[in-house]
């Protein structure tokens, strides 16, 4: 049968992937977005998995307002990215260092 | 038993679309996979009994989020070539942070979980239980004012984006309706008093 454990692997093994995706792919800002959603993906994992089974319908607002944040957060790091892109015509993080001193 | 099943298949599918998110090449690709991610997810939180999230995520995360993701792709001519680079260097780095990430996430699930229903099997809810009624009851009372500080966080993010991207380009010809509308006749026609003249 389905426990808590179960859940609390999946959504670890999600969030493991997605950190190492976000190792891989550190070139590309577009990936790199993605894999943050997939790590907010895998907390909303554990919160609705706590929310059943504890009988708790906190845990489910909290996921409520994540999904808020996170689809914030992916339009205004879009919007940054096509901005990026118009004025560098790359979005390659490595040759983003026109602050570094 | 069915419900285990379909819970391994779901996982499966689910874990098979992250490690595809995180290496495919094409960024077209990856979108698509994490809309599958999506999707089973959406699924799995059915099995968990969160309907309104299950749905929500479809709609709002693969409606629009994932659509406004495959529009940028789409939209920006992108080299994958060079920002594949690197790919390989950076993998063994990759694989120890997520050795030790699983290492840890395993010790606190396994070893440091008491006082937690770890292994307490679900009964299922009747059916007159439901669960967005439950989520409003709390959403629209206890949890009233966060809810309003998200709708002013959305306005936000509207305002923040077009901000962004709006740019003005000088010199193309294009109507200005404000300036069509507050125009006063003097502006348009000049009456001149001249002399009579003539030869």
């Amino acid at each position: 049968m389905v426990t808590l454990s179960h859940y609390m692997t999946l959504s670890a093994l999600l969030f493991t992937i997605s950190v190492a995706g976000i190792f891989l792919n550190r070139k590309n800002v577009i990936v790199l977005l993605m894999c943050v959603e997939l790590l907010l993906l895998a907390v909303n994992f554990n919160f609705i998995a706590f929310s059943r089974y504890l009988d708790d319908p906190a845990g489910q607002v909290f996921v409520f307002f994540i999904l808020t944040v996170a689809a914030a957060e992916s339009a205004i790091g879009l919007a940054i990215l096509v901005v990026l892109f118009r004025s560098r015509r790359s979005i390659n993080v490595q040759e983003l260092d026109v602050l570094k001193g | 038993m069915f419900t285990t099943f379909l819970f391994y298949a779901l996982s499966t599918v689910l874990l098979a679309a992250a490690v595809g998110v995180i290496t495919v090449r094409n960024p077209v690709l990856a979108a698509l996979c994490l809309i599958l991610a999506f999707v089973t997810s959406a699924v799995l939180w059915l099995l968990l009994e969160a309907e309104f999230l299950a749905i929500v995520l479809v709609l709002v995360y693969v409606g629009a989020v994932m659509v406004l993701f495959l529009f940028v792709v789409m939209m920006l001519d992108i080299n994958t070539t060079t920002l594949r680079e690197g790919f390989l260097r950076y993998a063994p780095v990759g694989a120890i942070v997520a050795g030790i990430i699983v290492l840890e996430l395993g010790y606190v699930i396994w070893f440091r979980s008491e006082g937690l229903p770890m292994n307490r099997l679900l009964v299922p809810r009747d059916s007159s239980y439901s669960s967005t009624e439950q989520l409003g009851q709390v959403l629209y009372t206890q949890y009233l004012y966060p809810f309003e500080l998200a709708a002013m966080l959305l306005l936000l993010a509207i305002v923040a984006a077009i901000l962004l991207t709006l740019r003005h380009r000088p010199g193309i010809k294009v109507q200005d309706v404000s300036a069509q509308v507050n125009v006063q006749s003097r502006d348009r026609v000049r009456i001149v008093a001249m002399k009579s003249e003539s030869e």
